[in-house]
């Protein structure tokens, strides 16, 4: 078990070590990081001096360990829009970004369970194809296009919540619909395929036989057996979130990291980009850490399987 | 309510769910509006006539803004410059489908080289081959995409080779798994035994055996691949402008929402009807060829 840990561990960070050599070679590739300081009245002694104190007369290994030893300390340099440290830039947004993904997480599970549930009961029910219906669309429609729909129907032709931003509690209703409808549909087909399962299972047989209410077999055997697939893919959902509010936090002027890293894109904002490229890869491969190290301790099945 | 009209209605949705007899249709016009877009787009997908511009579909009645009545010309409507929304849908199915089809070949192709290689020699190459897998899965592609067009300037080889880069993991990922699992089979210890090279024995006998998942494994993505293609034109690094693609003329017509729903309802109708119709079918063939994937 402590050796899977520490492999796993070891492979995260090498992965991670890639992308920041990979970011790294973005952002100098996206020119001289001496230009966003450029002011007419820069002269050439200037612009040496802060190649000496950025240490641009160096050579490039040597300027990405500069630049990875800070990335460690969350050192990426100062914003170039707001002149002060870009993880306080971000810092700021963190908060309504996951505010954002734990409500459309919350949509998910309150729609996507209980359609699931139904679903695999009343299966080839009209229940059973109404449900099926609802995973076809989200899984087809793209987010962007979504959240123009509910912008259209429910903030232009019935004005119940505002077009964009975010100021009361109403304002997440639409985006968290639209990000969400995805994962709603994703749980609803992993939560329906579980029950089949589970209901086909011949402790379930047994319990019908013995005479057990339809009603207690569905809530109390079969689906105590069959949230816990669902429920494994929770770690899975929450960074499929995290990625879509780049285009939902868009569409909806929601200021929270996604908006914040596509203004920085367009603003060549290198610090402020590489800073939430890093944190979220580090979020995800941290996340993906978690999950194995949890299936090995709930199945040792999973503990041989290098891979 | 009447119970037999009911009825009927549910089992011809019973079959419609069935059998994949929209997807094919959808799939079918797609297909023909991607290869003969010339001779069906009525209007020049590029340029329009502000005289025309902001005109709403044929069933609609006059544009609130622009004053403007609709025209049997149009049948879907104009957008801001005066374009025919029909010809620019008909037309970016055609840069819809290159584009979804190079990058599945190439990641199709790549995957499966890297996939079997490694699987089948294990050790240090399959090792980093893995870790590369992880890289690519774990970086926020549309943050990563989006940086390199910015630096790199946009063009329709950039999005490819982006998309190419993002696409292949999946097939690697699984077409290895494939591979270590047929490498322990009898028949392979038998071709070591008789002295045929790897290469033989990947290309006769482990590429038979990978061929229905890496076939199931594509039919998967066309969909995914043509949403996030639609994502990157939407945020504006997409297929460049003015070339008709439907994500980028879903964000055009973002800002008339309010009084112009039509530029962005029909490309957005049209994405989702090809996304849709290529699920289905990847759901039926995977069902048909692999279940072992379901868990896809």
């Amino acid at each position: 078990m402590g050796i899977l840990i520490l492999r796993r561990s070891i492979a995260a960070v090498i992965v991670l070590v890639l992308a920041s050599v990979l970011v790294f070679a973005l952002s100098r590739a996206s020119g001289d990081p001496r230009n966003l300081f450029l002011t007419e009245y820069t002269t050439d002694e200037d612009w040496e001096q802060w190649g000496k104190d950025m240490g641009l007369d160096k050579p490039y290994p040597v300027q990405y360990l500069t630049w990875a030893s800070g990335a460690i300390r969350l050192d990426f340099g100062k914003s170039v829009k707001d002149q002060i440290a870009a993880v306080r830039v971000v810092r700021k947004k963190i908060l309504p970004t996951l505010q954002l993904a734990v409500g459309s997480y919350i949509f998910a599970i309150v729609v996507g369970v209980p359609l699931g549930i139904m679903s695999a009961v009343k299966r080839g029910s009209v229940w059973d194809l109404l449900g099926r219906a609802f995973a076809l669309l989200g899984q087809a429609m793209p987010g962007f296009w979504l959240g123009i729909m509910l912008i259209l129907l429910f903030a232009v032709k019935i004005q119940i919540f505002p077009t964009g931003g975010k100021d009361d509690i109403r304002s997440i209703v639409l985006p968290s619909i639209a990000l969400g409808w995805f994962a709603a549909a994703a749980l609803l087909r992993l939560t329906r395929s579980a029950m089949l399962e589970v209901l086909d299972s011949e402790f379930i047989k047994l319990a019908r036989a013995k005479g057990v209410s339809e009603v207690r077999v569905v809530w109390k055997h079969a689906f105590r057996n069959a949230i816990v697939v669902p429920l494994t893919y929770a770690g899975m959902f929450l960074t499929a979130l995290l990625t879509g509010t780049v285009i939902t936090e868009t569409v909806y002027a929601w200021p929270g990291m996604g908006r914040l890293a596509v203004q920085a894109v367009f603003g060549t904002d290198f610090p402020v980009v590489s800073c939430i490229v890093m944190l979220a890869t580090a979020g995800y491969l941290l996340m993906n850490l978690f999950v194995d190290i949890l299936y090995g301790v709930l199945d040792p099945r999973m503990r041989s399987n290098t891979g | 309510m009447n119970t037999p009209v009911i009825k009927t209605l549910i089992g011809f949705l019973r079959i419609l769910y069935t059998y994949p007899i929209l997807p094919v249709i959808v799939v079918v016009v797609v297909v023909t509006c991607a290869l003969f877009a010339p001779f069906l787009a009525r209007h020049d997908p590029l340029v329009g006539r502000l005289q025309n511009q902001d005109r709403p579909p044929i069933w609609g009645d006059v544009s609130v803004i622009s004053g403007k009545s609709s025209s049997p010309e149009f049948i879907l409507g104009t957008d801001a410059l005066g374009r025919d929304i029909l010809s620019r849908i008909i037309w970016g199915a055609r840069y819809s489908m290159i584009i979804a089809g190079l990058v599945l070949v190439a990641g199709a192709i790549g995957g499966t080289i890297l996939g079997t290689v490694a699987g089948f020699f294990g050790g240090i190459p399959d090792e980093m081959l893995m870790r590369l897998v992880d890289l690519t899965l774990g970086l926020p592609f549309i943050l990563v995409a989006l940086a390199t067009v910015v630096v790199f300037g946009n063009s329709m080889t950039l999005i490819i080779i982006l998309l190419i880069l993002f696409s292949w993991p999946g097939f690697a990922r699984q077409v290895r798994a494939e591979t270590i699992r047929l490498r322990a089979m009898d028949f392979v210890a038998f071709a070591v035994i008789a002295g045929a090279s790897p290469v033989r024995i990947i290309l006769k006998h482990i590429l038979p055996g990978v061929v229905n998942t890496i076939l199931v494994i594509v039919s998967l993505n066309v969909g995914q691949l043509i949403l996030t293609e639609a994502s990157l034109s939407f945020l504006g690094v997409g297929i460049p402008k003015p070339t008709p693609a439907w994500g980028s003329m879903v964000a055009e017509g973002r800002e008339y929402i309010s009084t112009s729903y039509w530029m962005s309802l029909f490309p957005g109708l049209a994405i989702f009807a090809v996304v849709f119709a290529m699920n289905f079918l990847g759901d039926w063939l995977r069902d048909r060829l692999d279940p072992r994937l379901r868990q896809l």
